[in-house]
């Protein structure tokens, strides 16, 4: 298989029939808690894009170069919460300094993704697939998107069940988790498609 | 037991790396914020309700900051916040007019000229029903979308029709943004006349749609003597400047649309229009 095949292999399973948030449930808190207009979801898509495809190009060349020639894998986890969130943080303050536009525009999430577990998820699982280094950013930024895809989707959900007539007991949060329920069951609907073998 | 002091040691190292690198990058990529522009947010009320066309408080906060805006914008706050914003930018206070929102149409006698069970929603009960469920082309649908919008709890449907509470009302106008059949106005605050009705059509057709509409009669505009009243397109329109509250013209009209009280209290009871 050449490379650029599995690399759309690995996208496309990314963004539908792996989807981060609707079939591995993580990132559930942001997944919920910034979905209520979409053009912040839209917003908190685009950071987590970027923090993920960021975080797995650093947590792969950390994983290589220190603990497994250190023979520490069993600490990936510690290690990667201490990268990614320093990585964030480091990010941040670049940002603020050098583009102001863009800070504008995702500065407000990436405090919120520091110790998210879509990132974190998505550092083990590149080392668990044995990914290659091209692979982990490609997972990192398709993981992302299928991210973005999911809580820009289930915003606009979620916008059309504040205006609904539901019984009282439902309005809310209750109503929200069964549309999410629903929306993961749909996307369930894409796993075990088999891309090229 | 080796093993645990060598990794022990390995996160330690890392942590201390990282806060170097984070202490340095602090340094280096400090970005200087004027002390002004917190106090300045705090004499904001903080509602972040878009009445002064800015993102919200902070971004209001560092417009006037940078003078791209002027002290006074917003409404919510008003002539208190204003003083305060003032004392910090070191300028002199700017006197603010007070403005509350108000809802031109006295509703609910009006006839439908279709029934609408959609989404309780203004915006959609316009796109569903082409220019909306009722027959006057210019009344107040009232499903709510102002109250839905309104941050500070100050209008609400009161038998159909939409009613602001002007003493909770800020002026932030988010109303009037929203409403999709710009019923609603901005008034000042102190306006003792107002005219409670939007629609510009000619009297014949505003009687067969509305017992409560603007017929353009002129009674008005010949009972004030001060020529602050006027009929401008089928509608009747004050002159504010000339108006001095007297009262006359809303004990004339014939459809009790005038008011001296339309801001605070509700107007006189009229019977439903009888079909």
């Amino acid at each position: 298989m050449s490379t650029f095949v599995l690399l759309f292999t690995i996208s496309l399973n990314a963004i539908l029939a792996e989807n981060f948030i609707l079939v591995k449930f993580l990132g559930i808190c942001p997944f919920m808690g910034v979905s209520k207009k979409t053009d912040t979801a839209f917003g908190m898509g685009l950071a987590v894009i970027f923090v993920m495809g960021l975080a797995s190009a650093a947590t792969w060349l950390v994983n290589k170069y220190l603990l497994v020639s250190l023979g520490l894998e069993f600490m990936q986890t510690v290690v990667f919460i201490l990268v990614i969130a320093a990585l964030v943080q480091f990010v941040e303050m670049f940002l603020q300094k050098v583009l102001p536009a863009l800070y504008q525009a995702l500065g407000i999430y990436l405090p919120l993704i520091t110790t998210n577990c879509a990132v974190l998820g998505v550092a083990l699982l590149n080392i668990q697939n044995g990914y290659t280094f091209i692979e982990s950013v490609i997972y990192g930024v398709t993981g992302g998107i299928g991210f973005t895809l999911a809580i820009v989707l289930f915003s606009s959900v979620r916008q059309r069940l504040e205006d609904c007539d539901c019984p009282k007991a439902f309005r809310g949060f209750p109503l929200a988790l069964i549309a999410a329920g629903l929306l993961a069951l749909s996307f369930m609907g894409f796993s075990g498609f088999k891309v090229f073998g | 037991m080796d093993k645990v002091l060598y990794a022990v040691a390995v996160l330690a190292a890392l942590g201390a790396v990282f806060g170097a690198i984070l202490a340095i990058a602090s340094k280096i990529f400090a970005v200087k914020v004027d002390e002004r522009l917190p106090k300045l947010t705090a004499a904001l009320p903080g509602a972040n309700c878009g009445g002064c066309g800015y993102a919200g408080c902070q971004a209001y906060a560092q417009a006037v900051l940078d003078g791209k805006a002027k002290i006074g914008l917003c409404a919510a706050g008003g002539a208190e916040s204003a003083k305060q914003m003032s004392a910090i930018m070191g300028v002199e206070a700017v006197e603010v007019e007070k403005k509350v929102a108000m809802v031109k149409c006295r509703g609910r006698h009006h006839l439908s000229k279709a029934r609408y069970d959609g989404i309780a929603d203004c915006r959609s009960a316009m796109f569903v029903t082409g220019n909306g469920p009722s027959a006057c082309p210019f009344s107040c649908l009232g499903f709510g979308t102002c109250t839905t919008v309104c941050k500070f709890d100050a209008i609400h449907v009161i038998d159909g029709v939409a009613r602001v509470d002007a003493d909770k009302c800020t002026g932030c106008m988010q109303c009037v943004e929203a409403c999709p059949r710009k019923v609603i106005v901005p008034v000042t605050y102190d306006a003792d006349i107002v005219i409670a009705c939007s629609n510009h059509d000619r009297g014949a057709k505003t009687r067969k749609v509305c017992d409560v509409g603007c017929l353009g009669c002129h009674l008005c505009e010949r009972e004030c003597e001060h020529d602050a009243i006027h009929i401008v397109d089928n509608l009747a329109v004050i002159d504010y400047s000339k108006c001095v509250s007297c009262g006359r013209c809303a004990a004339i009209c014939p459809r009790h649309l005038i008011s001296d009280s339309n801001l605070r209290t509700d107007m006189d009871e009229v019977p439903a229009m009888q079909r």
